[in-house]
């Protein structure tokens, strides 16, 4: 299991610096820089700008000494329970913002992030909450009227994207009936719109894939024999049954933690909350290359760290596949 | 007197005829119901949206006096606050929202059919490390280097479909490379392996037609993730870009301005709802219909 772990990691240093030389010379190859939108400047203060950010380098150089400042040098995760410095826990340095020069992106970060982390728990949340029940249900009640239900449910969720299906409910629910905040970030309740809006995608998958796998291993013959021994109907189901019938949905839930922080770029949007997604796309539009490279790579880097958690809990629930 | 078997030989034949591949998939397609509403419905979309805007009123000529009116007689749909035909700017929109969603997925199959048959084909150590980059770029955030080209390299709509279509295939990839992989083994390939074939004519010319049901199915389901991945961008403000419209595009000025004028947002989010549920349905009708146990998952 360690060994399977230490191979992964070593596996995506390699895939991490694909991404960081990727995106480092995209964004130097292309034309227009992020000052040329603003009003000209005397030279003087071209030239300072140009020294602040290391432009005048030997573009090699720029290069390695961004990875460096990426490289992790330490590891005291205890300092991002104060404020989520990644540079004080591992010492990565993710340089001034281009737009913001008085401040750096790692400050950024540290205060747009946990808002897309508060936001993307409750989304996953509410899509466990409601689909694994109502995928349970709707394969325990086959072809019952739950069943085709849960199955419409499921279909509506899939084909009603998120940004149709956020106004919607801000239509509906805050503006028609008041019971909600059309946008903002400030309460408990302003939370319920935009993890409803989030989850309900991933809930209707996750309710087919529940479905699915629980029907296939509900005809297995260990099921049959569980219930010649006389185990009662929800223990068939709960300890049986689920722990491979959920095989599907673990694998699911990698390209779901994916889509849930890409799609958190929409539904800041939609619903103006103060996260790292919305600031993303505000970055991209403002060429802020150091802030648009920063959350790429802690994004990618979320992305493969919690793949290989999926992988993991995925070997656990199903001692059948070796860790090769 | 040996009784003679000639005459049961043509029947035979023609039961085999008709229970082909692709004749018995077409029957089984036809008795399942959604899938034909599915089918019927994009079909339908597809030429309205084609063949509509001749005929409809101008997507984009104003009328700032008229303002946004609610659905009526005169305009089925409403007008937008410029005064321009909702209707007119629907169909026009889902021109372009299909032709991206079928052009992208035109890129997307390219790669991955030629990706997936080249690494099933050649198998060993070169299939080995094909398909650990696709592992690998399973991995990947591809959604932001998407958004990231878009701003980079200018809102093209060329662009756009290369982009989108280099961020799909990775599925399209793995489906065939695993039909190749089992089909490399039958006889009739080996027989055109002796008969001093090149590998590219096998490649082309046996292996492809034969995975040809997994791909049709894939790429009807491709279609509506395409689609969802353009208007996420044209939603952004990164994807088509005014005066052209998508339904993406749409969806957001209706999103923008949906506390006063409801059917702006209501509208072009029901078509585009309606595209990917009948895609879908047609999809997962196919699926069932030619048995492809691959897709998905």
């Amino acid at each position: 299991m360690l060994r399977f772990i230490g191979r992964r990691l070593l596996e995506s240093i390699p895939v991490m610096f694909i991404i960081v030389t990727g995106t480092f010379f995209m964004q130097r190859f292309v034309p227009g820089g992020p000052f040329t939108a603003e009003k000209a400047v005397t030279p003087e203060v071209e030239r300072n700008l140009l020294a602040y950010y290391h432009l005048n380098d030997p573009l090699w150089k720029q290069y390695t000494d961004y990875l460096w400042d990426l490289t992790p040098k330490r590891f005291h995760p205890g300092a991002l329970a104060s404020g989520l410095d990644l540079k004080a826990a591992f010492g990565i340095d993710f340089r001034p913002s281009f737009k913001y020069p008085n401040r750096t992106v790692n400050e950024i970060i540290a205060d747009k992030l946990p808002v897309s982390l508060e936001l993307g728990g409750w989304s996953l949340g509410v899509a466990l909450l409601i689909g694994l029940p109502l995928g349970v249900l709707a394969a325990v009640k086959r072809n019952s009227w739950i069943d085709y239900l849960c199955s419409s449910f499921a279909l509506t969720g899939i084909c009603v994207p998120t940004f149709v299906l956020g106004p919607i409910l801000v239509l509906v629910f805050a503006i028609h009936f008041g019971w909600f905040n059309a946008s903002g970030w400030y309460g408990p309740i302003d939370r319920v719109l935009p993890s409803l809006t989030l989850g309900s995608v991933y809930a209707a998958y996750i309710a087919r894939l529940t479905r699915g796998g629980l029907l296939e291993v509900l005809s297995q013959d260990f099921i049959r024999t569980a219930r010649a021994k006389g185990a009662s109907e929800a223990r068939v189901i709960f300890r049986h049954a689920l722990r491979g019938g959920l095989l599907p949905v673990v694998s699911f839930l990698g390209p779901a933690i994916a889509g849930i922080l890409t799609g958190s770029f929409v539904i800041e949007t939609i619903f103006q909350i103060p996260g790292l997604g919305r600031e993303f796309v505000n970055s991209a539009f403002n060429r802020d290359y150091t802030l648009v490279l920063g959350t790429v790579i802690l994004y990618a880097g979320f992305i493969i760290a919690l793949n290989l958690v999926v992988d993991v809990v995925q070997v656990w629930l199903n001692p059948k596949l070796r860790f090769e | 007197m040996i009784p003679t078997l000639p005459p049961a030989e043509p029947a035979a034949l023609e039961i085999e005829a008709g229970e082909s591949l692709w004749s018995g998939a077409w029957h089984r397609l036809r008795r399942n119901r959604l899938a034909v509403f599915g089918g019927v419905v994009v079909v339908a979309l597809g030429l309205l949206c084609a063949f509509g805007p001749l005929f409809s009123q101008s997507y984009q000529d104003q009328n700032l006096d008229l303002g946004a009116v609610a659905p009526n007689a005169a305009h089925w749909l409403g007008t937008d606050t410029l005064g321009r035909d909702l209707f007119a700017r629907t169909l026009y929109g889902g021109r372009i929202s299909l032709m991206v969603g079928l052009v992208a997925t035109f890129v997307a199959l390219v790669i991955g059919v030629t990706y997936g048959a080249v690494a099933g084909y050649a198998g060993g150590k070169l299939d080995a490390a094909m398909m650990r980059v696709v592992d690998i770029m399973y991995a990947l955030p591809f959604t932001i280097f998407v958004i990231l080209l878009m701003v980079f390299f200018g809102q093209n709509i060329l662009l756009l479909f290369v982009a989108i279509g280099a961020s799909e295939w990775l599925t399209m990839a793995r489906i065939v490379r695993g039909q190749v992989l089992s089909i490399k083994k039958m006889e009739y390939i080996e027989a055109a392996r002796s008969l001093g074939l090149s590998r590219r004519r096998i490649i082309f010319r046996h292996v492809i037609p034969n995975v040809l049901g997994p791909i049709i199915v894939y790429t009807t389901l491709t279609i509506p993730s395409v689609m969802l991945l353009e208007a996420f961008l044209s939603f952004l403000g990164l994807g088509v870009q005014a005066p052209m419209s998508s339904w993406g595009s749409l969806i957001k000025d209706g999103a923008d301005k949906m506390e006063e004028f409801w059917w702006l947002l209501v509208f072009p989010g029901s078509f585009f709802s309606l595209t990917l549920f009948s895609l879908n349905f047609l999809g997962d009708g196919l699926r069932d219909a030619l048995d492809v146990r691959a897709a998905k998952d």
